[in-house]
């Protein structure tokens, strides 16, 4: 049965995953052309339906649709929120009524994006942009492709997650996601910013960075919130960067040939150094870079035929 | 995953099918095709192979070792994948994308000629037109197919012709070669159930 | 209008009474007799169990102040349809039910309509808002004679003030009926804390939110020397303190609703609002201890917590979704599918926790009474072979949030006597 709408790592069999970044490892030569287009998202309409403010993504996916010729609409909500936005329904309704082939959709609250695909009230496709603190699925998937490309595999390799993992949309779909592919993922955080039944995701977990580093493939570190200090998650955010945070001297017990990624955007001094975050090791320019092409196969593979190639348990006839 | 393979069908019927070129015919097709290219082209001076997977890029490559071997010059080879621009998309679920290689030197003023297998409806090749119209302005195309097996949709007409074969639309023709399918022929028969 | 004691007499024939063998039931002028009245209606009950009228001690009627989900017609109406015949209507409403003012509206509202007996439940604090007490005496006093104070929908957290409340209805045999929720463990929670709040980032509501505040409520209960209810009783750690409690003598009683019988928080991963309840739906476990707390009386009383939302408060965001469900018209169905047909409890027992208990907790002197001759007569009939699918459109109520939507469920309503006169008959709410 295929799978109209991207919601969540968890839906995606690694044959999915695979044949999301191997597309996407195709569409990423667009980007070194002089003609940075192709056709065949031509007359298909995109919504990006932000209810949460975020340029970057939004730009994007914008990115992506455009170069598969797709139009693209962008629309800033406030959702059911007591502002008293127009409620997620008569949006999706609106939208509906719109012809939107794909809706590109971040909204503040969890299961935003499964109740506008399963509510009833839209027929498109529905593409998670990050729902709350649940998922945020094309970030994963930019995640492995970069670490595919600088690592040359997933499978096999030792990835560390740092940082408020409680809060973290990021975290989860690369919980999912890494380990389907593989990985071996170890969390790090304070006990406070780990969700109670963490035991019972498939990866690790620590309370203490340091010995984790030195067998690590690549580190990524979530962005910490400071307004999470109010809240007693922790002390003081002195005491956070000294025990968790990756400054150079924690850089330097990482193996040679280890990366560092950030989903962005970053605090520096608090969770990552200046210094960690401009090094050679550090792939959070090429992860935005990557988010495009990654983008792009996601939109494909979803819209691009009669029906989407996810999720799909028919078998290949070899060409 | 879905892959589909165009305009081919999906498997003939086997005791129908017959070999119309054997693995010594492929080979002579193919230099004879190579001679042809150089013989045009004045010596495949600014000559850049094209193939389109994924049988078409490794005659491509083929063509390219045999003109290598014959003038004494190496000549650019790649491949284009056409799927992006396939004009059929909207019938199957979304296919998984071949490898798009252009050579280093680019495209632009030179003449590129387009390898594929077989050419039938030719939209493979329009959709390989339209590609190339996006990655930059050659001096000239020109097609060298296998097989011809008629049936043309499009104005479209290949350059040089390894065999015709005149097919009715009841038959299909299907490649083997050594790389993919581990041996070498041309079968045609009745399509299979 | 009061119940009509100037209408029928009523012969129900060949049910089992209490579950039990089968026997005449008697119904004239209102009351119990002991032999057939001559020239009554004769209501069928072959393969029927009749079983008290059924009380609920915790019901939201809406009104005043959120009509667009329910009115206390048509609440009454659902309450009928569900076999019962007196329910408690919560005083988080708008104005809330701190004054005896809007406790006697609802009580006349209730006798007007003429569906069920509504005895208004007081609030504990003014405005429900946990700091200065309700004037809980005039509500005692007033017309609607209030018993069970509770400030539902929040909790009274602060210790002193709790403690206050139960020394202070002892004057007039009041009991206070605590939402048991620790303000500050519960901040923006969403759903049972566990594995599967992880998974789907749903900030988590942790058991031990609920079960500190018991633990303190029933020592604060023996302190005092003064009844405490726990309502809506959700987890496996409070059934074991109210059992502790019990077993030192403390004045406890608690409660469990139908859907904390049955429903368990995986329904909760596609994110439909409609299971969006406060307490939330917890894990098979906790369901499994409150089954068996009902069973052994640790819990005394089943009562629905029915809470009708408007259709726009649930098709939405689930953080932003009301909590609660509707629960009148399932109530006893559910209750026999997780404890009759599963043998946890007889009939007889049905008939002890869904109305005799509540009767006496709730001091209703009227219900809950096993077919004493003289008593009035509040009954209802209950074919346990029927079966019915949940068709929100079909029911009584106003609103449609149901949990039970489309699920199967045992047993059907044909009758129930209010005073003596018919709300439902033939399965059917009889209109006036």
């Amino acid at each position: 049965m295929a799978n109209r709408h991207l919601l969540s790592t968890a839906d995606l069999s690694v044959d999915d995953a695979n044949l999301i970044l191997d597309t996407a490892e195709e569409l990423a030569r667009v980007a070194d052309r002089a003609i940075k287009k192709l056709p065949t998202l031509r007359g298909r309409t995109v919504v990006n339906l932000f209810f949460e403010d975020s340029t970057r993504t939004r730009i994007s996916f914008e990115t992506a649709a455009k170069r598969l010729s797709a139009d693209v609409i962008n629309f800033s909500a406030k959702g059911s929120s007591v502002s008293k936005g127009e409620s997620l329904k008569d949006t999706a309704l609106t939208l509906e009524a719109m012809g939107a082939d794909a809706v590109v959709v971040r909204h503040w609250a969890s299961g935003g994006a499964y109740r506008l695909a399963n509510a009833g009230w839209i027929r498109s496709s529905v593409v998670n942009a990050g729902d709350g603190t649940h998922e945020h699925p094309t970030q994963a998937l930019l995640d492995a492709f970069t670490l595919r490309r600088r690592l040359g595999s997933v499978a096999g390799r030792r990835i560390a997650i740092v940082g408020d993992v409680l809060h973290s949309r990021v975290a989860r779909s690369n919980v999912h996601l890494l380990a389907t592919l593989g990985a071996e993922v170890t969390l790090v955080a304070p006990p406070t910013l780990l969700p109670l039944g963490v035991d019972g995701w498939p990866c690790a977990h620590s309370y203490d960075l340091d010995p984790v580093l030195p067998k690590c493939d690549a580190v990524m570190m979530l962005r910490v919130q400071r307004e999470r200090m109010s809240q007693a998650f922790f002390p003081t955010e002195r005491e956070y960067s000294r025990r968790y945070g990756l400054h150079a001297a924690r850089m330097a017990m990482l193996p040679e040939h280890a990366v560092v990624m950030h989903p962005g955007p970053m605090n520096r001094g608090l969770e990552i150094s200046a210094e960690v975050a401009d090094s050679v090791r550090s792939t959070i320019t090429e992860q935005v870079a990557n988010g495009v092409s990654v983008r792009m196969a996601v939109l494909y593979l979803l819209l691009g035929g009669a029906e989407s190639a996810i999720g799909n348990d028919e078998k290949g006839s070899a060409r | 995953m879905t892959i589909q393979s165009g305009a081919r069908s999906s498997g003939l019927n086997p005791t129908a099918a017959r070999a119309v070129l054997d693995a010594p015919a492929i080979d002579r097709a193919l230099t004879r095709i190579a001679h042809e290219i150089l013989e045009r082209t004045g010596g495949g001076e600014d000559v850049l192979l094209l193939g389109i997977p994924t049988r078409g890029e490794i005659l491509g490559r083929r063509l390219g070792a045999l003109i290598s071997k014959f003038e004494g010059r190496d000549v650019p080879v790649g491949s284009l994948d056409v799927t992006m621009y396939r004009d059929d998309l909207r019938m199957k679920p979304a296919r998984a994308l071949g490898k798009t290689e252009i050579p280093r030197v680019g495209i632009d003023g030179r003449l590129v000629i387009l390898v594929d297998d077989v050419l039938f409806s030719g939209r493979t090749v329009r959709a390989a037109l339209d590609a190339l119209n996006d990655l930059g302005r050659p001096r000239a195309i020109q097609l060298a197919v296998l097989v011809d097996r008629g049936h043309r949709e499009l104005p479209i007409r290949a350059d040089y012709v390894g065999k015709n074969l005149p097919t009715s639309l009841r038959e299909a023709v299907e490649v083997h070669l050594q790389e993919t399918d581990g041996r070498e022929s041309v079968l045609l028969g009745v399509k299979g159930e | 209008m009061s119940a009509d004691n100037s209408g029928y007499d009523y012969v129900i024939k060949g049910a089992r009474v209490l579950g039990g063998e089968p026997g005449g039931v008697y119904v004239s002028g209102g009351v119990f007799v002991e032999s057939a009245p001559q020239g009554a209606r004769v209501i069928d009950g072959d393969g029927c169990v009749v079983l008290p009228g059924l009380v609920d001690l915790h019901t939201h009627l809406r009104e005043p102040g959120r009509e667009d989900a329910e009115t206390v017609l048509t609440g009454t109406r659902a309450a009928a349809a569900g076999g019962f015949t007196a329910v408690h209507a919560m005083a988080n409403t708008d104005p809330v039910a701190d004054t005896a003012g809007v406790v006697e509206q609802v009580w006349r509202l209730g006798r007007e309509a003429g569906y069920c007996d509504v005895r208004p439940v007081g609030a504990v604090t003014v405005g429900l808002k946990g700091e200065r007490l309700a004037e809980l005496g005039a509500m005692a006093d007033s017309a609607a004679r209030v018993r069970v104070f509770s400030d539902d929908g929040h909790c009274v957290s602060d210790a002193a003030l709790m403690r206050r409340a139960l020394e202070y209805v002892k004057a007039f045999g009041g009991v206070v009926a605590q939402h048991a929720q620790e303000p500050r463990l519960t901040e923006g929670a969403q759903m049972n804390e566990g594995e599967l709040s992880g998974v789907l980032g749903l900030q988590g509501w942790p058991s031990v939110a609920e079960e500190a505040i018991i633990a303190r409520d029933v020592l604060l209960a023996a302190h005092t020397d003064s009844r405490l209810h726990v309502c809506h009783l959700s987890t496996a750690g409070s059934v074991e303190i109210v059992r502790w409690a019990k077993s030192r003598g403390y004045p406890v009683t608690a409660e469990v609703t139908p859907h904390h019988l049955l429903l368990t928080e995986d329904l909760i991963k596609g994110y439909d609002p409609v299971y969006k309840v406060n307490p939330p739906l917890r894990s098979a476990s906790d369901v499994e201890a409150v089954r068996a707390g009902l069973a052994d009386g640790t819990i005394d009383v089943v009562a629905t917590d029915h809470a009708p939302h408007p259709v726009e408060a649930k098709d939405c965001e689930w953080a932003v979704a009301a909590m609660g469900m509707l629960g009148l018209e399932t109530a006893l169905s559910v209750v026999q599918r997780t404890m009759v047909e599963t043998g946890l409890l007889d009939w007889a027992g049905v008939a002890d926790r869904m109305s005799v208990r509540p009767a006496r907790i709730g001091g209703l002197a009227e219900h809950g009474r096993l077919f004493e001759a003289g008593a009035a007569a509040n009954l209802v009939l209950v074919d346990p072979q029927a079966s019915r699918v949940i068709e929100p459109k079909g029911l009584q109520s106003l609103s449609r949030n149901t949990p039970f939507a489309g699920m199967k469920l045992p047993g059907a309503v044909v009758a129930t006597l209010l005073h003596g006169s018919a709300t439902v008959l033939d399965g059917k709410v009889v209109e006036r």
